[in-house]
């Protein structure tokens, strides 16, 4: 564990992996730290908008992160409803070394665990796959994926929650309403939620 | 033309270049992916609201280069801070950061900016379109909160709560060079130390793509130590962020909740809101402690 700087009101800590990432965070949460923000990432927990950075400091001399097994929110699993017709669903097959059935039985059989979120609202980076099934980012970004596209990049799979450029690789969509403003959470998927992609014909 | 109970709004006339609605933002959602944004200039825009009696969170109209025209429904107070503009009630001329009577009916123009960038108008009772989770702030990035003001539409405006304190204040608009003060950010490392020294010694020009996102900069180029892709990562108000392309630029309210690229520093809190007043072609410094 790293602590960098962020300005004067902020800590950025760095950590070893996404696992570690979400486990600090999940720390942090129950710890009910003095933070506006607390954000994880790939690699890293920016702690924004911190009154007394020598409690924080404190505070994370004394988290132990080695126990770090992917820490999960309560509210159990949230099944998310997919058509696997995705424009890239072939090609990632071939990067699989599959066919793309296949590549569908290993994407409804992985229990996700979100990791972060960003990009935009209700983005969440969910993790699960093993390592080896990281697949690259398209070369270029498609100028518009329609919401609700069910998409894979790096060691990531993901969710648009509204129309965007974006250049993951898609698998398939989902009719799953992944954010609403309006609603006291805002987000289905939140860093720590549990997600489950179930196949559906439609 | 005033009717007993009619409700208290402002019809927009003209919106000019851009208005929007503001007010603190949303801070504690970015672990949702729910960008900060807010009044890029804190300071001018509670003025504002305690020049008309508003609580100091309440919303306001925060308008670039001016050009906006209002028509108040009924009699409210309005002041005008941020940018050197000039105000005018109906043909009378009114006092920029001063509390300013309206009667129902009379229109309301501010007019285009001369010095900065972007003015502040409170009104007593503030804004009053619907929050959304939390704030009535205008994310020009990810689209939250209310629409962009456009000429036609029709803002309502709440309950006055207090007298207005018609006390004047001056307001600071920056001129000539800009100093930022700034500290180390999390990737400073990634940079080599001539990038150090470059940015806290070179003039930077603010480029013509800035934003409510992002301050950019045109300068010297700041060269990286380590070229590796960084895993995207949280990002402060104030950041500075090198991309691909070289330009630096100072993240705004508006910024994304996390970024890619590394970020060479951090300008202090309290400078930030100046960056809101800087055009395109200002000279812009970098002080480090």
């Amino acid at each position: 564990m790293r602590v960098l700087p962020a300005g004067p009101g902020a800590l950025m800590v760095e950590v070893a992996s996404t696992a570690e990432a979400a486990a600090l965070y999940a720390a942090a949460r129950a710890a009910d730290l003095h933070a506006t923000d607390v954000v994880p990432a790939a690699r890293t927990v920016l702690f924004d908008g911190v009154p007394d950075r020598s409690l924080l400091e404190a505070w994370l001399r004394s988290v132990d992160l080695s126990a770090a097994d992917r820490p999960v929110a309560p509210g159990g699993v949230v099944e998310l409803p997919t058509t696997y017709d995705g424009a890239d669903l072939d090609d990632v097959a071939r990067l699989w070394d599959m066919t793309p059935a296949e590549a569908v039985a290993v994407h409804t059989g992985t229990v996700f665990v979100v990791a972060f979120c960003g990009f935009s609202p209700g983005f969440a980076y969910c993790t699960g796959l093993p390592e080896e099934l990281s697949v690259p980012r398209l070369d270029s970004p498609r100028p518009r994926v329609p919401a609700g596209s069910v998409g894979l990049a790096g060691e990531f799979t993901g969710v648009y929650p509204r129309s965007s450029p974006g250049g993951w690789r898609l698998l398939g969509r989902t009719d799953a309403a992944l954010w609403d403003a309006e609603a006291e959470q805002p987000a289905l998927l939140s860093p720590g939620t549990q997600v489950r992609f179930v196949e559906v014909d439609r | 033309m005033t009717v007993a109970g009619r409700s208290r709004s402002l019809r927009v006339l003209d919106a000019g270049v851009l208005t929007t609605v503001q007010d603190a933002g949303r801070p504690g959602l970015a672990h949702l992916g729910v960008p900060r944004s807010g009044w890029l200039d804190p300071a001018a825009a509670t003025l504002a609201n305690r020049l008309v009696g508003n609580p100091e969170g309440a919303a306001v109209l925060e308008c670039v280069l001016g050009g906006l025209v209002l028509e108040a429904s009924a009699a409210v107070t309005v002041a005008v801070t941020g940018a050197e503009c000039a105000v005018h009630v109906g043909r009378r001329a009114a006092q920029h950061a001063g509390a300013v009577s309206v009667p129902a009916g009379s229109v309301v123009s501010v007019g285009a900016i001369a010095r900065g960038v972007r003015c502040y108008l409170a009104v007593s009772g503030g804004i009053a379109v619907d929050p959304v989770l939390g704030s009535r702030s205008t994310d020009t990035l990810s689209g939250l909160g209310p629409a962009v003001v456009t000429s036609g539409s029709v803002l309502p405006v709440g309950p006055a709560v207090a007298l207005p304190s018609g006390a004047v204040a001056a307001a600071p608009v920056p001129g000539g060079v800009t100093v930022l003060r700034c500290t180390p950010g999390p990737r400073y490392d990634w940079f080599t130390d001539e990038a150090l020294r470059t940015l806290a010694t070179s003039a930077y020009q603010v480029g013509p793509d800035s934003d409510r996102v992002g301050l950019r900069l045109d300068g010297p180029a700041l060269p990286r130590s380590v070229t590796g892709e960084l895993a995207s990562e949280g990002l402060v108000v104030g950041a500075v962020q090198v991309p691909a392309d070289g330009r630096p630029l100072v993240f705004l309210n508006d910024h994304p909740t996390t970024g890619g690229y590394p970020v060479l520093a951090v300008v202090d809190c309290s400078d930030v809101g100046r960056c809101a007043q800087l055009r395109p072609g200002d000279e812009v410094r970098f002080r480090w402690p």
